[in-house]
């Protein structure tokens, strides 16, 4: 007859589990990286030359941010608050102001003829602008495109823009195409 | 030893934790699953701005991060307050930027290249000159797709 193997003890075994786990717990990083994504323009090949592209006055809504950030809107100083309506405005251009974007009408599929507009928005800014204000224009700056999708989403789809298809969101991203330069940095006004 | 058995009427029966080591188990190899121990440690201050309209990023191998802020209290006896670029584990200058995104790119699948995205994790109290900078140095490397790091609020 075999001795009898003595019994582990198996009620620490809980005590050490715990002990992994709360170590896991404290480093856990379950962050998600978030962020605004952007395209930077490719740098201009020095051995072609350059043709100015003629962008039309009435086309560009220039925006500009110096080093007490500041804005300057077309010209004109204008409030943090003001510029997602205004550069709604400049894009969609309701009531045909010939001072606004330009409109081109284009086949779209899945939409039909839809008016594109021709606007585009400069981004400039000063090299003492802080990062916070740079930010939160270009915070503003996506929002006014992001709104204007969610619109004529929700007037050619009837649905919200996040649960459109694929397709439909390429098509509205076609209709309402999102062109935000940051202009070649210009150094003005020192550090 | 029948010290414990049950004395006289009532009383509550024991509850079995033989249990309990799996329960803590599955909650133990749950997070050790999603952990994701940080890489790199941070030697710049970088508290990211707001920002409503923030995307997330996919794929965190597709991404390659570049710190920009004020070194942290401990380093700033040796480099100063003064905003620096760190990458990977050591301050860098822009120089070295072009370098970090080829060997990025080479320790990529070739397929994936194209798709490298770079995240600025920038303080918000940097000012924009050296983020102009570094921006120049991507376009130079050809690095076109970065990712202002920012932290979503929801909006008012």
């Amino acid at each position: 007859m075999p001795r009898p193997v003595p019994e582990i003890n198996a009620s620490s075994m809980a005590d050490i589990a715990f002990l992994l786990l709360i170590f896991f717990l404290m480093t856990t990083t379950m962050n998600v990286d978030t962020g605004l994504a952007r395209m930077l323009p490719p740098m201009p090949d020095p051995n072609v030359k350059q043709d100015d592209v003629e962008v039309k006055k009435r086309n560009i809504f220039t925006v500009l941010i110096n080093k007490s950030d500041k804005l300057l809107v077309r010209g004109e100083p204008m409030d943090l608050s003001m510029l997602k309506d205004k550069t709604k405005e400049f894009v969609m251009n309701p009531n045909n102001d010939p001072n606004l974007a330009d409109q081109n009408e284009k086949e779209i599929p899945m939409i039909g003829m839809y008016k594109v507009s021709e606007g585009v928005v400069s981004l400039q800014n000063d090299r003492g602008t802080s990062y916070e204000m740079y930010m939160k224009v270009q915070n503003e700056l996506v929002a006014a495109y992001n709104e204007l999708r969610e619109d004529l989403s929700r007037s050619m789809f009837g649905k919200s823009y996040d649960k459109l298809s694929k397709e439909e969101q390429e098509a509205i991203g076609k209709a309402i195409p999102s062109r935000i330069s940051e202009a070649e940095p210009k150094n003005v006004g020192g550090k | 030893m029948a010290r414990f058995q049950r004395k006289g009427k009532g009383g509550m029966p024991a509850i079995s934790t033989a249990s309990l080591p799996d329960i803590v188990f599955m909650l133990l190899f749950f997070f050790m699953v999603s952990t994701t121990l940080r890489e790199t440690s941070l030697m710049v201050k970088s508290s990211l701005p707001e920002a409503t309209e923030v995307a997330k990023l996919e794929k965190k191998s597709l991404v390659s991060y570049i710190y920009v802020g004020p070194p942290i209290k401990s380093m700033q006896t040796l480099y100063g307050t003064e905003p620096r670029i760190q990458l990977n584990d050591s301050f860098k200058t822009l120089d070295d930027i072009r370098d970090f995104i080829s060997s990025e790119r080479d320790a990529m699948s070739e397929s994936d290249r194209p798709l490298l995205t770079t995240s600025l994790k920038v303080d918000e109290e940097t000012r924009m000159g050296i983020v102009t900078d570094i921006k120049q140095e991507l376009r130079k490397a050809s690095a076109l797709k970065i990712n202002y790091a920012a932290r979503r609020v929801e909006k008012k």
